[in-house]
């Protein structure tokens, strides 16, 4: 066994076992960072692949910014996950049976393939190895998928007005910073000056 | 791509482009003009909507042209699917600001969301490869989340829309999943025509049967097929009337489209295994569309089982695998898309103690106090339960005809008895609305809505008065240019 297969094979059993334990961990937080664990062995995954840009891009954005987001999102609200993942139990059997039957089918795919080998591995998007993965992806990024790429674009427009219109709200009477308004203010319109007689204090409104 | 190929390209979606331009220029403008330039915002959405539907329609190339390096193709099929699409979302678009702008709760961003849902649409049916396919369906659906949880302060709304998204998540991890087995198992082919060449030498086998079944099921969400409806009802319940109106209309198409096109493009030499599964969703499906709607008592809940039953009805002409039944289906909802926006512009006439109604029961005597919309309901609903004169019956009778002439003698039967059984509950409507007792009258309809209402009644007639040859001349015209 090479070193290559030796890594693959750790590497794939980290992330699923990993991936077993987001769904399996009883603490939110730790089901967080089980999850950060499967992305970095995908990443791992991608490297051995030769595909080391997805691998960083990988790392970066998902690991980088996504999960640490969620672990902030986690930590800050205070839901009893435990209490969420009561009915878990219930729901066991016909959970199981869907999932002996998917791995059935993926089995009957699996030798399938192995007979027809029909599968074969994803083609290199570099076929001259001068070039670089991050550039490979660049020239054709730009040109031969511009389409895509731009539809790409308008679905985060549509994720970034939903989250604006799902959530943004427009309170009326909130104290804002009103720099001018502020510095303008009067001595005049701050205080105003009682005649206090001694042994009585305001009995109308201060 | 060179310049001279973008050009082209562009030059080819001028739909698409009219549709992106006015989401993008709407964000800006409604920057300035706020929430009280909506229903402006709104007029202009449904005026861009016809202009793109038109261009669409008149500019139909005589034979597929593929665009921008193969990602998309425009053909008479894609346009004619694309100015149906435009044309429903622009009469839902005026009926949303009618909606919206009687309760002041008019926002600018909602034609704007219904612009990049219908950009969405349009991609959908002109997708020619597997990540155009999947990225114009997200856009499509991501914006039909947002637009069920539109009223945010009301449970229900929220409701559906996380409803919505959850199940359409995993609706869309079955369609990834089910192009990673067309892709792995082609030797990484994406677009449509190397997977054709795939599948007509017969290689790839199970797994890449194994892929169609899970897209299939996936696409079968989307046109909320039974058994994969389950959403349907709580979201068609809880989304704004005119949100609702949307989805039973445009998506329904633009999926449906985007079914015939996979089926009859890429797979087309596995016909007689794709066959069984459309088949069998168009069985279930018009079976338990018919069954369960007898129950309901709310009725846009009833409206969502009455489209679960008359999406199976056109999917069984695609079941036959003639290239007659994609005629017979895109004559089919060429017919259902205005009955169906009729009712719902219907629905949203409903008022009673200045509240929107839903309830069934709340139509009691509507001829005696409304007798307009007790005739425009009447006409309406007759339609949907295809009597005769009436264009639903015409739609049915060609959809029954492309069944028989595919050799399904079985499924056209299940659709027969579950028209009868579907017939059963809009007369029961029909019956509420003349002869029961009247008890709260309902209010004054907005003009707008009854105008809808009035159109989606009327737009059969000229089908009566022209003859059905006159449409399916242009469906036939558009199919054969393109399959």
């Amino acid at each position: 066994m090479t070193l290559a297969a030796i890594a693959f094979y750790a590497l794939a059993a980290i992330a699923i076992a990993s991936a077993f334990a987001v769904i399996a961990a009883r603490n939110p937080v730790h089901s967080v960072l089980f999850l950060i664990l499967t992305f970095f062995s995908a990443a791992g995954l991608f490297v051995l692949m030769g595909a080391e840009f997805l691998a960083m891009l990988l790392v970066v954005v998902y690991v980088g910014a996504v999960a640490v987001l969620f672990l902030f999102v986690v930590m800050m609200l205070d839901v009893d996950f435990v209490e969420l993942k009561q009915g878990f139990l219930n729901y066991l059997p016909i959970g199981a049976l869907v999932a002996v039957a998917l791995f059935a089918e993926l089995g009957l795919v699996a030798s399938a393939a192995a007979q027809a080998e029909a599968a074969r591995p994803a083609i290199a998007l570099n076929e001259q190895a001068a070039v670089t993965n991050a550039e490979a992806i660049g020239r054709v990024l730009y040109t031969q998928h511009l389409l895509l790429f731009q539809l790409a674009g308008l679905v985060l427009l549509v994720a970034m007005i939903g989250a604006i219109v799902l959530t943004l709200r427009h309170r009326p009477g909130v104290k804002r910073q009103d720099v001018a308004r502020q510095v303008g203010r009067r001595r005049a319109q701050g205080v105003e000056l009682k005649d206090v007689r001694p042994g009585q204090g305001l009995r109308e409104r201060v | 791509m060179s310049v001279t190929d973008l050009i082209y390209s562009l030059s080819w979606s001028q739909p698409e482009l009219w549709v992106a331009a006015f989401a993008l220029a709407g964000v800006v403008i409604g920057v300035y003009v706020k929430d009280a330039g909506a229903g402006l915002l709104s007029l202009a959405g449904a005026a861009v909507f016809v202009v793109a539907g038109a261009l669409a329609f008149l500019f139909q190339p005589s034979e597929p042209q593929a665009v921008f390096g193969g990602a998309m193709v425009v053909d008479g099929f894609a346009g004619v699917a694309k100015a149906m699409i435009a044309f429903a979302a622009a009469a839902t678009l005026l009926l949303g600001a009618d909606f919206f702008g009687k309760r002041r709760e008019q926002r600018f961003e909602f034609p704007l969301m219904t612009a990049l849902a219908v950009l969405g649409m349009f991609v959908m049916v002109s997708a020619s490869d597997l990540i155009t396919l999947y990225v114009g369906l997200e856009l499509q659906s991501l914006a039909a989340y947002v637009l069920a949880a539109w009223r945010r302060d009301e449970a229900r709304s929220s409701e559906a829309g996380l409803k919505y998204f959850v199940l359409g998540a995993i609706a869309s991890g079955l369609v990834l999943f089910g192009c990673s087995y067309i892709y792995g198992f082609t030797g990484g082919a994406i677009a449509f025509a190397d997977i054709a060449a795939h599948v007509e030498a017969g290689a790839g086998g199970v797994g890449l049967l194994f892929g169609l079944v899970l897209l299939l099921c996936g696409l079968a969400f989307k046109v909320s097929a039974a058994p994969f409806h389950m959403w349907t009802p709580d979201v068609y319940e809880g989304a704004p009337t005119p949100v609702t109106a949307l989805f039973a209309a445009a998506p329904k198409l633009a999926a449906l489209a985007l079914i015939a096109r996979l089926l009859y493009g890429p797979f087309a030499g596995m016909a007689d295994q794709w066959g069984q599964v459309v088949a069998a969703l168009s069985a279930i499906s018009m079976a338990w569309g018919a069954i369960a709607a007898l129950l309901q008592t709310n009725i846009k809940r009833l409206m969502a089982y009455s489209s679960v039953a008359n999406m199976g009805f056109a999917l069984m002409p695609l079941a036959s695998g003639t290239v007659a039944g994609v005629e017979a289906a895109l004559v089919y909802m060429a017919i259902y898309l205005p009955t169906t926006i009729g009712v719902f512009a219907l629905i949203l006439a409903m008022r009673k103690d200045g509240e929107a109604t839903e309830s069934i029961e709340d139509l009691a005597g509507l001829a005696q106090r409304r007798t307009l919309m007790a005739a425009l309901f009447t006409v309406l609903f007759f339609s949907l339960g295809g009597i005769p004169p009436l264009a639903g019956f015409w739609g049915k009778w060609v959809v029954f005809l492309a069944a028989l002439e595919g050799g399904l003698v079985w499924l056209a039967v299940v659709g027969a008895v579950a028209a009868v059984v579907a017939a059963a509950y809009y007369l029961r409507i029909i019956a509420t609305v003349w002869f029961k007792p009247p008890e709260a009258a309902l209010q004054t309809p907005t003009a707008v809505a009854l105008t809808t209402a009035l159109v989606g009644a009327a737009m059969p007639f000229p089908i009566l008065v022209l003859g059905l040859g006159w449409l399916e001349r242009w469906a036939q015209a558009a199919v054969i240019a393109s399959f």
